[in-house]
C-alpha cells in the first residue's frame, strides 16, 4: 500500500517541490527512509514513530519504506517529520489518502506528537503556491508566516489534530492574512540621543537619502556605533515586496519572532570581525545565506573594519557592486540577493591616539602601515561618503539633544522621491569646480563619480533643481581622506 | 652614474665636510650641478603628527618657490612630506639615501621616489646592491647636512636621527633652525630641547631666506574665498579644530561648514588630517 505527501526542500532561498512515498510491505517490520536525507532528516525515524504511537495512532506493523523524491536533492532539517508521518498514516489508510490532494505539509513532531515550528515555512508556502497546492498544513506558530506568501495555512498544535482534520472530524480556526497580529514594532533607537556630532549626523542623513555606503573613522568611544545603529531609523518603511524579501531570508535561517512574522523594519545586521567569509556571504554545504544576505535591504554594519579578514573585506567588494551573491557548492549552487547598504566605522590607528586630542599616538610608521594597508584602495573605493571624526570636545556634548529620527526620516523620504524623480543636473560651474579638486586632490576616476553622486544626493536634500558649487564642495568633503589610504 | 671624489663635478660643500663620501652614486633625470645650489634640508620625525606633516610639506613647498633645493632622507613622515611640498612648488628637489642606489627603501615612498628622479636627484654612497642597515642612517645625514646651507628640523623626539642631522650641520658651521613644538609633545622634545640650545627657531620660511640672505619672495595674494569660507578660516586660524566645533562657532549647518572647508582646501589655505583641520602659512 503507497501513501504520498508534498513538502519542499529549500535549496538555498528557494523552494523544490518534494514529494513523500511510503510503502507498507510484507517483512521484517522496520522503517528505512532514502532519498539523499541528511542526519537530522534520518533522525525522523524515531521522532515519526514516537509521534504517532503517543497520538494513540496505528504504527502499521510492516516494513515501511519512505521515499524523499527527486531521490538526486539532498534534504535536510526536521520539517519532513510531519509529511513522513502522514504519508505513512495515509498508506495505512488511517484517513482517506485523497484527502490529502492540494495540500503541503512541514512541521517537526515532538515524541509526544506535538508539532513543532521550523525554518523556511514561508519559502516553503511560496513554493506550495506556486504548484498550485492551496493549502500548507504546519505548526501553528508557523502558519501566520505561511499566510504570508497567500496560501491558506493549516495550522494544528498536535498531530492528532492534523488527522482529524484530514477525517474531517476537526475544522482549525482560520488565520488572519497579511497581519502582524497586536505585537507592537520593535523600537529603533532615536537619533535624538546623538548630542553633537553634527558632521556626523550630515553624513548619516546623505548616505540613508542617497543609499550610499558610509565609513565612520575615528577615535574610540566617540559613538561611531551608536550612529551607524540610528541609520535604520531614518530609512524609508520597506515595500510590502521587500518586507517579503526580507522575511522570506529570515525565515530561511530561523531568525524570524513568532509574534511579528513579517520584518516590516530593515534589518541591522552587525557581525563580529571574526567572522569567516562563509558567515559573511553565505555558504555550507547546502548553501545557507550569510550576513549579507541577512542585511539585504537593510544595513550591514562592520565595527573595527581592519580587524576584519582580508578574504573577508575583499568578498564584500562583488556583492556590492552587483546586489547578488552566487554561491557555488558542491553540493549545489545557490544565489542570494544582497542589496544591503555597507556601513563601516575604523578607528584612525591601531591604538586609536589619532584625532584624539588628548592623546599621542604611539603606533610605530610600520605599524600604521600594515593596519592601512589591510583596506585596499578597492575596497575603499565602495564607500561614498566617508567621514574622520575627531574626539568631540566636553562642551560639544552639553548641547541640546539632537534633531529626532522622525523629522530626519521625513527629508529623507522627501529626497529618494526627488532623486527617483529626476536627478539634478550639475551647472557648469560645479563640473569646472569637480574638475579642479580632481587636479588638486588625490582623487581617482571612481573617486569622482563618486564625489558627483553624494553632490546630487545634498541638492536633492536641499530641495535644489541643480547641482550647485556649493553642494560639490561638501560632496568633495566627504571624498576618502589621503591619510586613510596613502 | 658615478661621481668620485676627484670629479669636479663633485659638490664642493660636500667635499668640504669633515668626511667626505668617497664617491656619489645618482639616479634621476637632474644634472649634477644641481647639488651645488644653494640647499636647505629639511628632516624629521618618521612618524611624525598631522602638524609635523603639514608644516614639512608647506616649508617643503615655500622654500622650492623661493628657488632653494630641498634636500631630505626620503624617508616617511617629514622627510617625505618634505620632498612632496617641493614637487607641488615644481622645484627640483633631492633624496639622500641610506642604502644601494639600486634600493628604494622605505618601499612606500618608490612611486614619490619616480617622481623625484624627474628632474631632480636620488643620490647615495653607497654602491648597488648595499642593503639597509641601522649604522648607514647616520652616515646617511652627514651627507644631507654636507650638501646643504642650513638644516631645518621640524619635529623630533629625544634622540631622533634628526638631531644627528643638525650635529653634522653645527660642525661644519652650516645654520640650524628648527620647528617650535608642544612642551608636552615628545614628539617635539628634541626639537624644542635644540631651540634651548640656540637653535634659531622658524615660524615661516622668511626666517630661511633671511638668514641665507635670500630676498623674500612677495606673498601671493590670499585666493577669494566666500564670506563663509573667509569666516571659517578665521577660526581655523585660531587654532587646529574639528569640523563640529566649528559649526557651532561660526553658526553655519554641517553642510555648509564641510562645504566651505573644501573651498579653502583647494585653495591651499587649510590642510585636514585625521578629522582635524589647521590653517596653512
Amino acid at each position: 500500500m503507497l501513501g504520498r505527501t508534498v513538502t519542499h526542500a529549500l535549496v538555498g532561498l528557494e523552494a523544490r517541490q518534494v514529494e513523500v512515498e511510503a510503502h507498507l510491505q510484507n517483512g521484517v517490520p522496520g522503517l528505512a527512509i532514502v532519498g539523499l536525507a541528511d542526519r537530522a532528516c534520518q533522525e525522523a525515524k524515531h521522532r515519526v514513530r514516537s509521534g504517532i504511537v503517543s497520538a494513540e495512532l496505528e504504527w502499521p506493523s510492516r516494513r515501511i519504506t519512505v521515499n524523499l523524491a527527486p531521490a538526486g536533492l539532498r534534504k535536510e532539517g526536521s520539517g519532513f517529520d510531519l509529511p513522513i508521518a502522514l504519508a505513512i498514516l495515509a498508506a495505512s489508510r488511517q484517513f482517506p489518502p485523497d484527502r490529502l490532494a492540494s495540500h503541503a505539509a512541514i512541521g517537526e513532531l515532538a515524541l509526544d506528537g506535538r508539532l513543532r515550528p521550523v525554518a523556511g515555512v514561508l519559502a516553503a508556502a511560496e513554493g506550495a503556491r506556486r504548484a498550485g497546492l492551496g493549502r500548507l498544513l504546519c505548526a501553528a506558530e508557523s502558519a501566520a508566516e505561511a499566510a504570508l506568501a497567500g496560501i491558506e495555512p493549516i495550522p494544528a498544535r498536535h498531530l492528532v489534530e492534523v488527522v482529524g482534520y484530514l477525517r474531517g472530524e476537526y475544522e482549525p480556526e482560520a488565520v488572519e492574512m497579511f497581519s502582524n497580529g497586536e505585537a507592537p514594532p520593535v523600537e529603533l533607537p532615536d537619533l535624538a540621543d546623538v548630542r553633537g556630532q553634527e558632521r556626523a549626523r550630515r553624513a548619516l542623513e546623505l548616505a540613508a537619502a542617497g543609499g550610499h555606503n558610509l565609513l565612520l573613522a575615528g577615535p574610540p568611544g566617540i559613538g561611531k556605533s551608536m550612529l551607524a545603529r540610528r541609520l535604520p531609523g531614518i530609512l524609508p518603511p520597506l515595500t510590502r515586496q521587500e518586507a517579503l524579501e526580507v522575511t522570506r531570508i529570515h525565515s530561511v535561517v530561523g531568525l524570524l519572532s513568532r509574534d511579528r512574522p513579517l520584518m516590516d523594519q530593515r534589518p541591522f545586521r552587525a557581525p563580529h570581525h571574526s567572522a569567516s567569509v562563509a558567515s559573511i556571504v553565505g555558504g555550507g554545504s547546502g548553501p545557507k545565506p550569510g550576513e549579507a544576505t541577512l542585511a539585504h535591504r537593510g544595513v550591514l554594519f562592520l565595527d573595527e573594519l581592519p580587524e576584519f579578514q582580508r578574504p573577508v573585506l575583499e568578498s564584500l567588494r562583488q556583492p556590492l557592486e552587483d546586489g547578488v551573491i552566487a554561491v557555488a557548492r558542491v553540493d549545489g549552487r545557490a544565489v542570494f540577493p544582497c542589496r544591503f547598504q555597507l556601513v563601516a566605522s575604523m578607528n584612525m590607528c591601531p591604538c586609536g591616539g589619532r584625532g584624539d586630542a588628548g592623546t599621542e599616538c604611539q603606533c610605530s610608521p610600520q605599524r600604521l602601515a600594515s593596519f592601512r594597508e589591510k583596506l585596499s584602495r578597492a575596497l575603499l573605493d565602495r564607500f561614498d561618503v566617508v567621514v574622520a571624526l575627531p574626539r568631540p570636545r566636553a562642551a560639544e556634548l552639553g548641547g541640546a539633544a539632537g534633531e529626532s529620527s522622525e523629522a530626519v526620516g521625513r527629508r529623507v523620504a522627501a529626497a529618494r522621491i526627488r532623486l527617483e524623480r529626476e536627478a539634478p543636473a550639475r551647472t557648469d560651474a560645479s563640473t569646472a569646480l569637480l574638475d579642479r579638486a580632481v587636479e588638486r586632490l588625490p582623487l581617482s576616476g571612481r573617486g569622482r563619480a563618486r564625489v558627483a553622486r553624494v553632490a546630487r544626493t545634498i541638492a536633492a536634500l536641499a530641495e535644489a533643481d541643480a547641482v550647485e558649487e556649493e553642494h560639490l564642495a561638501e560632496a568633495l568633503a566627504y571624498r576618502s581622506p589621503r591619510e586613510l589610504a596613502q | 652614474m658615478k661621481l668620485a671624489r676627484s670629479d669636479p663635478r663633485f659638490p664642493p660643500r660636500l667635499k668640504a665636510i669633515f668626511d667626505p663620501p668617497p664617491a656619489l652614486y645618482l639616479r634621476g633625470t637632474g644634472n649634477p650641478e644641481l647639488l651645488d645650489c644653494r640647499a636647505v634640508g629639511v628632516v624629521g620625525a618618521r612618524s611624525c603628527s598631522p602638524y609635523g606633516a603639514q608644516v614639512a610639506r608647506m616649508l617643503g613647498r615655500d622654500l622650492a618657490a623661493a628657488g632653494l633645493l630641498v634636500v631630505s632622507g626620503l624617508a616617511r613622515g617629514v622627510d617625505g612630506e618634505a620632498h612632496r611640498g617641493a614637487l607641488e612648488a615644481g622645484g627640483p628637489t633631492v633624496g639622500v639615501l641610506g642604502c644601494g642606489i639600486d634600493r628604494d627603501y622605505p618601499a612606500v615612498n618608490a612611486a614619490l621616489s619616480r617622481r623625484m628622479e624627474d628632474g631632480g636627484l636620488v643620490i647615495s654612497e653607497y654602491e648597488p646592491g648595499v642593503e639597509p642597515a641601522p649604522w648607514r642612517f647616520p652616515a646617511r645625514n652627514r651627507i644631507i647636512a654636507g650638501l646643504c646651507e642650513a638644516v631645518v628640523v621640524v619635529e623630533a623626539r629625544e634622540r631622533s636621527g634628526a638631531l644627528i642631522t643638525a650635529d653634522f650641520a653645527l660642525e661644519e658651521g652650516r645654520e640650524v633652525f628648527a620647528v617650535p613644538g608642544e612642551i608636552t609633545s615628545s614628539l617635539s622634545a628634541g626639537s624644542n630641547a635644540l631651540l634651548k640650545l640656540g637653535a634659531t627657531p622658524i615660524t615661516a620660511v622668511d626666517d630661511v631666506l633671511d638668514a641665507l640672505g635670500i630676498e623674500r619672495v612677495a606673498a601671493s595674494a590670499e585666493p577669494e574665498v566666500s564670506d563663509a569660507a573667509r569666516r571659517v578660516l578665521a577660526l581655523v586660524r585660531d587654532g587646529p579644530s574639528g569640523a563640529d566645533e566649528l559649526t557651532a562657532r561660526a553658526a553655519l549647518d554641517a553642510g555648509a561648514i564641510s562645504a566651505a572647508l573644501t573651498e579653502l582646501e583647494l585653495a591651499g589655505l587649510v590642510a585636514a588630517a585625521d578629522g582635524v583641520f589647521r590653517a596653512l602659512r
